[in-house]
């Protein structure tokens, strides 16, 4: 399990996310809007008897927003709360036995923030993102 | 009263077996302090409830043990074998004697007052021979009572597992009504309906209790700790009607019994005492809950005595809780709360209620072990008011469905005053500026469109949507305009995730059978987000007897000036209009004047464009004493406007501009026209009197009468016993009888070494006469 990773895409970037913090993938019915909530927050769905938050994984690295209604999410569990990372797409749950190495490139201040290391899987390299910053969210520079 | 006792036995029982480890491990360490604590708690808990269930053998040992247990944790007593043996014993007889009331048994046979005994300090040394178990009786089990512990990770799966299957239901209605099915399914499919129906309302009243389980004891133990104590009691219980979880109803129902006898026994006076401090005779006892935002607060107020915070400290120093160079430097509102501090009361005498200062740092820690914090708002002399919050977990709410730029959200019922529809003739709706304000049968709401507060859209007319009345806290009630109101359902609310519980607008989020989660409006948030203030008695509100005025207004008449400027002043200071031929106005003695009725009033204003032998419109104003005369071209109306406007940069004439009817209005500056036109304005007697000396000196008469006249004094020569100066103007070297303040005039330029004014100092002389006067007056 420790070695486990699922692989998703995000915003046209391959990532991976410890499959031990994953509580199950789904696909997202209905998302009901928050107003004004945090920019990465698209709305809250069902799961079954849970309320998921939904968080736009594109916004939480200052990305440009998707519609949520509709997308493959990833669940995780965060004291207690339910949240379902909006992604691209998920491929596969994958064990890669090479541990995880510090990303040794400079990357964009979103991917930099969420990215906790670098993963090698067919001679490709992949970010092993850590989904508790994804939905942290993204803080807009002071500036914009 | 058998609610109670069975109450009261399942919550010993239950503490007894938690604390069963707890007591082999103090016997263990006597000197450590933790274990003491709960088993002081233990003890005191006992103490209080069993008072009032008329149970006196649990309370005589419950208050010995509490007595010993005290001085081992004021360090008076040193814990040794024998003494924590004998408060084994103690607590073992307890257990006992709880069994037996359980199983409806007559109570053991035994003779407390041994163990008792056993606790006191010369007893506690031959007791130590004979070893722990020496007083211990013997403790045979009996047959256990039905009731079960179920973990509550258990109850939720079970409710989640039924809301699934509720989801799954409507699902399959839908279906069903889609394809079309036959009468006997149907019929089949409405049976299995009702009873998932009838299985979640049951599953969820598992978790789910009503406060009024924790509220319905309250009368009874009021009345009989009142009338212990001499003291008279009025209770007042409101919102028994809120739910929260069950686990949290028997976690604050400590923190509230002791919260609410502290009240009675400390706060709330003797009625001897109440008479002298003119109180009603009978104490006020509050005690309230209410949901707001993601917590469950319950209020307990009295109008008793307060705490008395500098008696507080003093024994919060003397127990060395705080050093005294600390006590100084504490806020007002943290002295109060020293009182959480353990081992420490304000109490002068033990009580059998309360007032071992126990009782307040349990009651702290117990609420913080929950997640909860409890405040205190302290004034000393009128009452004190306890606030605990407690985390809402989860909890069912009445809730109105109302819908918002096509979103779906609920807000609680309990928020809701009534709902109107914006057509109803009821209501009135005025537009203030850039705000809304609706009038309903009086009362002057401010109105809020939801879209316009969520930022959802905006909302050009309130036509054909329903207006919500909300009353969001004392004093703060608004008119929430929604797009629609739907539903009055009893909604499971659940804290959101805390990005949503952060923006401060929603209480929680519920999933109704729709499917699509619904957020709770928290309606304090929503008059927070809209700046939306508590009214301060009546500051918005209009008698309901006066023909309903939006808001506060100033009856202002508009006029245009003689340059044909528009212009309003406040209609309370024009005394009247008058029609003055031009030739009455001169520019004379520095300023313009008019004569009118054989007076001279000072003209504020500029008459430039008056043509000699027309006839000039004036203004007359009155500050109530003086009169000022305004010189203006036509009236055009008298209109209402709210007080506040567009300020002016600059002092001046003009106080600002208000928007009338779409026209820029400049409004006159009532204060500044007045004391612009101050001089000789008062009327003569209300002038000071000032006497010169010197009757017979030319100068006196010629130069300085008129200048002293001219500056608004009254003038006198000579001493008049029947008209008493204010004030003496006398040359340097006369002399003057003192009666009142004297000025010395001198003739000569340079600093005069005795006080003098030179007499040619027209501004030093003047000030010299004020200063006196103030002196004077002073």
């Amino acid at each position: 399990m420790e070695k486990l990773y699922l692989i998703a895409t995000i915003a046209a970037q391959r990532v991976a996310i410890r499959a031990s913090v994953v509580e199950s993938v789904v696909d997202l019915g209905p998302v009901a809007p928050v107003p004004l909530a945090p920019a990465h927050v698209a709305g809250l769905a069902a799961l079954r008897s849970k309320v998921l938050t939904v968080i736009c994984c594109e916004r939480a690295l200052g990305l440009p927003a998707r519609e949520p209604t509709g997308r493959r999410a990833v669940v995780i569990n965060l004291d207690g709360h339910h949240y379902g990372l909006g992604v691209t797409s998920i491929e596969d749950a994958r064990v890669i036995d090479e541990p995880a190495k510090p990303v040794r490139t400079r990357l964009e201040a979103g991917w930099s923030r969420v990215a906790i290391g670098m993963l090698e899987l067919d001679g490709e390299a992949l970010l092993l993102i850590d989904p508790e910053r994804i939905v942290l969210g993204f803080e807009e520079p002071i500036a914009a | 009263m058998d609610d109670l006792l069975a109450e009261f036995l399942a919550e010993t029982r239950e503490t007894l077996d938690a604390l069963s480890g707890e007591v082999i491990a103090w016997e263990a360490e006597p000197s450590d302090r933790g274990r003491l604590d709960a088993i002081f708690r233990f003890v005191h808990t006992v103490k209080g409830s069993c008072g009032f269930l008329d149970l006196p053998r649990f309370e005589q040992l419950s208050h010995a043990a509490e007595n010993v247990l005290s001085d081992l944790r004021s360090g008076t007593r040193v814990a040794d074998a024998g003494l924590v043996s004998a408060v084994l014993a103690i607590i073992d007889r307890i257990g006992e004697l709880t069994e037996a009331l359980e199983a409806n048994e007559p109570l053991p046979d035994s003779d407390d007052t041994l163990l008792i005994a056993a606790l006191s300090a010369e007893a506690a040394a031959p007791v130590t021979g004979a070893g722990p178990s020496a007083l211990t009786t013997s403790h045979q089990p009996r047959a256990p009572t039905r009731s079960m512990g179920v973990p509550p990770e258990l109850l939720d799966r079970v409710m989640s597992g039924v809301s699934d299957m509720v989801l799954a239901r409507n699902e399959l209605a839908r279906r069903l009504r889609e394809i079309g099915v036959e009468a006997d399914v149907g019929g089949a499919f409405e049976r299995l309906s009702s009873c998932v129906a009838e299985m979640r309302d049951s599953i969820t009243r598992t978790r789910m209790q009503r406060i009024e389980k924790l509220f319905s004891a309250l009368p009874r133990m009021v009345r009989d700790t009142a009338a212990e104590l001499g003291k008279a009691v009025d209770l007042d219980i409101a919102g028994s009607d809120v739910e929260l979880d069950r686990e949290m109803i028997e976690l604050i129902r400590d923190p509230l019994t002791h919260m609410v006898r502290n009240s009675i026994d400390h706060g709330i006076e003797r009625p001897e005492l109440r008479r002298a401090r003119a109180k009603p005779l009978a104490g006020r006892l509050t005690v309230g809950a209410r949901q707001s935002g993601n917590q469950i607060v319950i209020e307990i107020a009295d109008d008793g005595n307060g705490i008395d915070e500098a008696k507080l400290v003093r024994k919060a120093i003397a127990a060395g809780v705080i050093t005294a160079e600390l006590a100084a430097a504490l806020p007002p509102a943290a002295r109060a709360a020293l009182v959480f501090s353990p081992g420490l009361s304000t109490a002068d005498q033990v009580t059998a209620i309360s007032g071992r200062g126990v009782g307040m740092d349990v009651v702290k820690s117990n609420i913080e072990r929950i997640g909860g914090s409890i405040e205190l708002d302290n004034r000393p002399g009128l009452g004190l008011r306890a606030t605990i919050r407690v985390p809402l977990t989860l909890t069912i709410i009445a809730s109105l469905t109302v819908s918002a730029a096509g979103q779906s959200y609920a807000i609680p019922r309990a928020a809701i005053e009534e709902i109107v529809h914006a057509s109803s003739a009821a209501l009135r709706i005025d537009q203030l500026g850039d705000a809304l304000v609706v009038t309903l049968r009086g009362r002057t709401l401010p109105l809020l469109h939801l879209e316009h507060v969520l930022a959802t859209g905006r909302v050009p007319t309130v036509s054909g949507r329903t207006i919500v009345v909300v009353r969001a806290g004392a004093g703060l009630s608004y008119a929430l305009c929604v797009q629609a109101v739907h539903d009055h359902e009893e909604l499971v609310i659940k804290p959101a995730s805390p990005a949503i519980m952060g923006v401060g607008l929603y209480g929680g989020m519920s999933l109704p059978d729709s499917g699509v989660p619904m957020l709770m409006l928290d309606a304090a948030g929503l008059a927070a987000r809209a700046g939306i203030e508590a009214e301060e008695s009546a500051a918005i509100a209009v008698a309901p007897a006066e023909e309903a005025t939006a808001v506060e207004t100033v009856s202002t008449l508009l006029f245009t000036d003689l340059s044909g400027a528009r212009r309003g002043i406040r209609l309370g200071v024009v005394e009247r209009l008058e029609d003055v031929a031009a030739e009455q106005i001169a520019f004379t003695a520095g300023r313009l004047r008019v004569a009118i009725d054989g007076r001279l009033l000072p003209l504020v204003g500029t008459v430039d464009r008056v043509e000699p032998g027309s006839l000039v419109k004036l203004l007359r104003l009155s500050d109530g004493v003086a009169e000022v005369a305004y010189p203006i071209g036509e009236v055009i109306d008298i209109v209402p406007l709210a007080p506040a406007v567009n300020v002016a940069g600059e002092a001046g004439p003009i106080a600002g501009v208000a928007l009338v009817d779409g026209v820029q209005v400049e409004l006159l500056d009532s204060f500044w026209l007045f004391s612009e036109a101050q001089t000789s304005a008062a009327p003569a007697d209300a002038r000071p009197l000032c006497a010169i000396a010197d009757a017979e000196d030319r100068w006196s008469r010629e130069i300085l009468r008129p200048l002293l006249e001219a500056a608004g004094y009254r003038v006198a020569f000579g001493a008049d016993p029947k008209q008493p100066a204010d004030v003496i103007v006398a040359d340097r070297d006369e002399t003057v009888g003192a009666a009142a303040p004297v000025v010395r005039l001198r003739r000569e330029l340079g600093t005069g070494p005795d006080g003098s004014v030179y007499r040619y100092d027209r501004a030093g002389l003047l000030a010299a006469i004020d200063a006196r006067l103030k002196t004077r007056s002073a």
